[in-house]
């Protein structure tokens, strides 16, 4: 099974170990992430305002693009998610809007794409009792706090990947490889996203509260599956340690890196050297390295 | 707080400005405050998403239009999310802020951030501030 494939520029660029260790998973799970033949960068934000029409064209220029490789588009970036799919709704209910994005974008997108998140390919086509069978390294006793963020779920009924307030699709996926989950009260919330460039102290304090709350209820590793809030929470650490009483810090990885050293494949080749964070003491202690 | 109202003010055309841009009517609202208490960041705006569309309510734009709310907004839904009445608050501050982009008025210059955070920042953190923050 091929799925086209849109990485995004976070995952070309910085967050390259993300792509590579989706993809490798991919293979071993029986499917290939081909990725499109021509793309370019999603916008990284949806417009809230509905006026702003010149914000769907890059958007929609992806997903013209892709409905000719396909009928179907997966993507892992959760904000790539939320703009493309979020776009696609635009393109397909609205016949006034779609004239204006297409006229502009030289295009005849129509909104007939599917547009599904990895974790989505996982769950509905390969299916989690599939991927438990295939997990050659269980990550037994490994309390993992699942931290989905934003724009994987909301807003509901334009994503509708799972319940708005108590998705359990990041969970259910970790039990798969083997780890106990934790559930924690900041688990939706928002990192500090692109408060990013100029405002460190809400982000420390948002990307701190999700951290610290999920230790707080025993988390050893957080698992994102967001660039950005993987970048938040990274950067954020040091000074919540400072700030934190009895908080040491947590390792945080993305959901595909954990995925593929569930799925045996080699530890050097999972990009944990590139995270910001140790994850080697906690594979160690647990006797999984 | 003390304020005198006028009907001006509330049928002023910036508050049918700022519905028509967001896409949203500020008389939907009935002020329960789930917003402002779902909201991350409440604790550092000057005025929380609640009391912006009460301002907007009664039509005084000025105080919102003062206020930092519009720039600490992360964009995150949750007031949507958790709103009875679907009214979506990010959409006003939204549009709030395209009323200053659209004049040509940047919240931030490019040229003034750090080199070390442009180098290292996922590029989705300076696509996304870029739109929220530079006309
Ligand atoms: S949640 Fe909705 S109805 Fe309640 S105060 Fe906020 S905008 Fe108004
Ligand atoms: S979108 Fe903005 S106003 Fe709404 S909850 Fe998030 S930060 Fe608060």
């Amino acid at each position: 099974m091929k799925i086209p494939y849109y990485p995004g520029c976070t995952l070309n660029t910085v967050a390259k170990h993300f792509d590579a260790s989706a993809r490798d998973a991919a293979v071993s799970m029986g499917f290939e992430m081909e990725e499109l033949a021509q793309w370019n960068c999603c916008g990284a934000t949806f417009p809230l305002t509905p006026d702003n029409l010149i914000g769907l064209t890059a958007p929609a220029k992806v997903l013209s693009n892709a409905r000719k490789a396909g009928d179907t588009l997966t993507t892992l970036c959760s904000v790539c998610y939320n703009v493309l799919k979020r776009t696609n709704k635009v393109m397909k209910d609205s016949k006034e809007k779609r004239a204006v994005v297409n006229g502009f974008i030289e295009e005849e997108y129509d909104g007939s794409l599917n547009i599904i998140h990895y974790l989505e390919v996982l769950r509905d086509r390969v299916g989690f009792v599939k991927v438990k069978e295939a997990v050659k390294r269980p990550l037994k006793g490994v309390k993992a706090g699942c931290y989905y963020g934003c724009m994987l779920l909301r807003p509901f009924e334009d994503i509708g990947i799972d319940n708005a307030e108590r998705p359990t699709v990041f969970e259910d996926l970790l039990r798969a490889l083997g780890a106990e989950v934790v559930d924690f009260p900041n688990k939706i919330e928002c990192c500090g996203a692109h408060l990013a460039m100029n405002n460190e102290d809400v982000v420390v304090r948002l990307s701190g509260n999700v951290m610290t709350s999920a230790v707080g209820m025993g988390a050893e590793l957080i698992v994102t599956s967001c660039p950005l809030c993987q970048y938040n929470l990274e950067k954020s650490q040091p000074k919540v340690s400072e700030r934190t009483a009895g908080y040491a810090g947590v390792p945080i990885a993305y959901f595909t890196q954990i995925l593929g050293l569930a799925l045996g494949q080699p530890v050097e080749g999972l990009g944990f050297e590139k995270n910001a964070t140790d994850i080697m003491p906690l594979l160690q202690k647990k006797g999984i390295v | 707080m003390k304020m005198k109202l006028s009907n001006e003010d509330i049928s002023s055309v910036r508050v049918r400005q700022i519905e028509r841009i967001s896409g949203e009517d500020v008389r939907k609202c009935y002020q329960c405050g789930n917003c402002s208490g779902g909201c991350p960041v409440s604790f550092e705006m000057e005025i929380p998403p609640s009391q912006v569309v009460r301002f907007l309510q009664l039509g005084r734009v000025d105080e919102v239009m003062a206020a930092n709310s519009m720039w600490v907004c992360v964009g995150c839904l949750q007031c949507y999310s958790r709103c009875p009445k679907g009214v979506s608050v990010a959409a006003m501050l939204e549009a709030l802020r395209q009323t200053v982009l659209r004049k040509g008025e940047d919240f931030e210059k490019i040229k003034d951030l750090p080199y070390p955070f442009l180098k290292k920042a996922p590029q989705q953190a300076l696509v996304c501030g870029f739109r929220k923050f530079v006309s």
